[in-house]
């Protein structure tokens, strides 16, 4: 039984938090994909704009949290996010809206927010500096163990309180994006013009408006995924070309264009990807005595060593894009 | 056609070379020998990127993983032979997982066939992925043992002790056959996917180069690397540093001619008509996927060499010194200001932003002592430590801020694409 805890605290649980983590980056990606037909590669980045930001507001007001029993950093995260939203707008309006205006290619976007993407790296460096830092600065960060009803399970059940969190969180950004797309005004036109930017345009939806709304989303999702993230482990300000791939892989997986795709396909890279680095052959363990006696066990039967953990979304990229190149949804842009 | 003076062209170039002077006159001869050095190395990477985002419109985001692919291969070959390893059985064993490799490689071919001998075709697809997983875990728990016995006994397997010129072939012809991998799957879908499959196997490469201590000793380094001419022990740095840039620059005027004649040759029509407008050219009977191909191979081959020059060069392999930033981004940049799809405009964008590379690092350390040293004085602020790591982070920014300017005010960049026009 402690082989199945140690496969719920390892798997279920750490994939739950990776997919959660990329589903809301990939949720992202996937709107300004659609909206604005291009890849936007500095999204990680925007995401690590939102944990500094938190990182920043709580040093300046550490013990905010302890008024309400919860992170401090949670409790400030709703302004980190609505800046990180204004900073994307004010990104667009400087420096992709005039190249839209000029009407380029998609591939020239991308170049332009690569060149984002080294901008706000550079910015965050040279203000938190390289180290990785802690957002629990005046609090400490709580860890519930829960004891599992059977007598052979002697180990317990682990989940750490920014988690639990981000569980919660993930579960209700989802639901209200969903009530946003399908009941609201803008959500629906934000539909028409991924479908039809062309049609939408003529029946009066004001481009403008959708795009800055696409990109307030965009921001406060990968605000609110960077600083859960660096809640459950700590602030790493150059983890951006690690996080970008696994989040185009999942974007490109759930269907370009297709934000519950992206939700889908954030978990299914996630729990590859701890399903890959896992060792296996902790679960076989206790079959070690009815195997048969030419098959001796591996201590290690991991799939991939942690350090190639890249190398998963990459193949997972790879694979649809050799065998359905259109997601597993059907997205609209291929 | 009538040929005018290019004054624009001279004008560029004679800055260019005062700017080169003036670092002479600044920083030395050894100094700006070794700087020229690199930037014709970096010239060669940048010709790689104008084939493929100048001639082609393809943008390769992974620069960084075709030059540490060549500085691999340069080492690999030229570094010399360990006995520590080749005296030993380790070489069969090594060879014996290999022939394994090969063997489930061709099993698992052999499983995707299976069709054809009428098993269903999701029978066949189950077949060979469980196939393929089985064998995976075979080959890779041989692999394991082989390379944990190699590097406690030998370290690494060392090199082949061949000339240095064999090992820039070969890291050509490595970056050459992964791009041919990348471009086969992504080159028949959208643009963006080639980038962020681009940017992927980057930092797929330089992590398995970093973690295999076996071959490369990772984060151990090797060096140092032979050259392929005279070092500087026997003939003086200058010299010597000298005679390395007249054989960089031997092959950059070779790589310009080549591509001279391919770009006014029929196939070079063709791949503008193709990154133009591929619907007309796919109407006219152009092999659109083929050619595309085609060029971003060449573009990964020339990009191998001119990592596998600099690597030699610096004579030290290090897996960790390759940085997206200095060997992707930086390439872009000279690429984009020079004149994407503009030979002459590539170099020169290449030497230019290569000077302003290397002297913005003294520079960035001054401006930000100086501000530390105002701020303390006037407002009395706490200065934190690792400031000068933190200052060449103001970098990282600038070439950022390049990349949009130019973008938006200069698209076609400082020498643009002369198109020739037929009345």
């Amino acid at each position: 039984m402690n082989e199945l805890v140690f496969f719920i605290n390892n798997v279920v649980i750490s994939g739950t938090v990776t997919g959660s983590i990329y589903a809301m980056g990939a949720i992202g990606v996937t709107l300004v994909f659609s909206i604005m037909r291009f890849a936007h590669f500095a999204h990680a980045d925007m995401m690590t704009l939102g944990a500094f930001m938190v990182l920043l507001l709580t040093t300046l007001f550490p013990n905010v949290g302890a008024v309400v029993g919860l992170p401090s950093a949670l409790l400030l995260l709703p302004i980190a996010m609505a800046l990180t939203a204004g900073a994307a707008v004010g990104i667009d309006r400087a420096f992709y809206k005039p190249l839209r205006a000029h009407d380029v290619k998609p591939i020239v976007m991308v170049i332009a927010s690569l060149g984002v993407t080294l901008m706000l790296q550079g910015l965050i460096r040279l203000f938190a500096g390289t180290s990785s830092q802690s957002l629990y600065i005046a609090e400490r960060k709580d860890i519930f163990r829960f004891e599992l009803p059977f007598d052979l399970a002697t180990r317990n059940i682990v989940v750490t309180e920014p988690q639990i969190i981000l569980f919660v969180f993930v579960i209700v950004a989802v639901v209200s994006l969903h009530l946003f797309l399908s009941r609201s005004r803008l959500g629906k036109a934000m539909r028409a013009m991924s479908d039809n930017p062309d049609l939408a345009r003529a029946s009066g939806i004001n481009t403008n408006t959708i795009v800055a709304v696409t990109w307030i989303i965009a921001g406060s999702l990968a605000a609110a995924a960077g600083t859960l993230l660096s809640l459950d482990v700590a602030f790493k300000p150059d983890l951006s070309f690690f996080l970008l791939l696994p989040i185009f892989a999942a974007a490109i997986v759930g269907g370009v264009g297709h934000p519950y795709g992206a939700i889908a396909g954030g978990f299914v890279v996630g729990f590859a990807e701890t399903l890959a680095v896992f060792n296996w052959a902790v679960l076989l363990r206790p079959f070690r005595d009815s195997l048969p006696e030419w098959l001796d066990l591996p201590s290690n039967l991991a799939l991939v060593g942690t350090e190639y953990k890249i190398v998963v979304p990459f193949f997972i990229l790879v694979a649809i894009l050799v065998w359905r190149p259109t997601g597993i949804f059907k997205g609209k842009v291929i | 056609m009538t040929r005018k003076l290019p004054i624009r062209e001279l004008v560029l170039f004679a800055g260019l070379l005062v700017a080169v002077l003036a670092v002479y006159g600044l920083m030395g001869a050894a100094y700006s020998t070794r700087m020229l050095v690199e930037a014709a190395c970096y010239a060669i990477l940048a010709l790689g990127l104008t084939i493929q985002w100048g001639y082609a419109g393809q943008f390769n985001a992974g620069v960084m993983g075709f030059v540490a692919l060549g500085g691999f291969c340069a080492m690999l070959f030229s570094v010399p032979t360990n006995p520590a390893f080749w005296n030993t059985e380790l070489p069969g064993e090594l060879g014996r997982v290999l022939l394994y490799l090969v063997a489930a490689i061709a099993l698992v071919y052999g499983a995707t066939k299976l069709d054809r001998l009428g098993i269903p075709k999701r029978l066949r697809t189950f077949i060979a992925i469980v196939l393929a997983v089985v064998l995976y875990m075979a080959v890779i728990g041989a692999m394991r043992e082989v390379t944990d016995e190699i590097e406690s006994r030998a370290g690494f397997i060392g090199g082949l002790g061949l000339p240095t010129w064999v090992g820039w072939i070969f890291g050509g012809a490595l970056a050459g056959g992964i791009g041919y991998f990348i471009g086969r799957i992504c080159l028949g879908l959208r643009s963006d996917y080639l980038a962020i499959a681009t940017l992927g196997i980057a930092e797929i490469i330089k992590a398995f180069l970093k973690n295999s201590d076996w071959l490369t000793r990772g984060t151990a380094t090797v060096s140092p690397l032979p050259w392929p001419t005279p070092g500087p022990g026997e003939l003086g740095f200058v010299l010597a540093r000298a005679i390395y840039l007249s054989i960089t620059a031997v092959v950059i005027a070779a790589i310009f001619f080549l591509l001279y004649r391919a770009y006014y040759a029929p196939w070079g029509r063709m791949i503008r008509a193709i990154r133009d407008n591929e619907i007309s050219a796919a109407a006219m009977g152009k092999d659109i996927n083929r050619r595309r191909l085609e060029i971003f191979v060449l573009g990964c081959i020339l990009m191998g060499i001119g990592g596998a020059a600099l690597t030699s060069f610096n004579s030290i392999f290090d897996p960790q010194g390759y940085l997206p930033l200095n060997h992707t981004f930086l390439v872009l940049v000279m690429v984009i200001l020079g004149g994407p799809g503009n030979n002459l405009g590539t170099i020169f964008g290449a030497v230019l932003v290569y000077i302003i590379w290397i002297m913005s690092e003294p520079l960035a350390l001054s401006v930000m002592h100086a501000v530390t040293a105002l701020g303390e004085g006037w407002f009395g602020w706490e200065v934190g430590g690792n400031l000068d790591s933190r200052a060449l982070q103001a970098r990282v920014f600038v070439i950022g801020l390049l990349i949009s300017l130019v973008l938006r005010y200069a698209p076609k960049g400082l020498i643009p694409e002369k198109v020739p026009q037929y009345d």
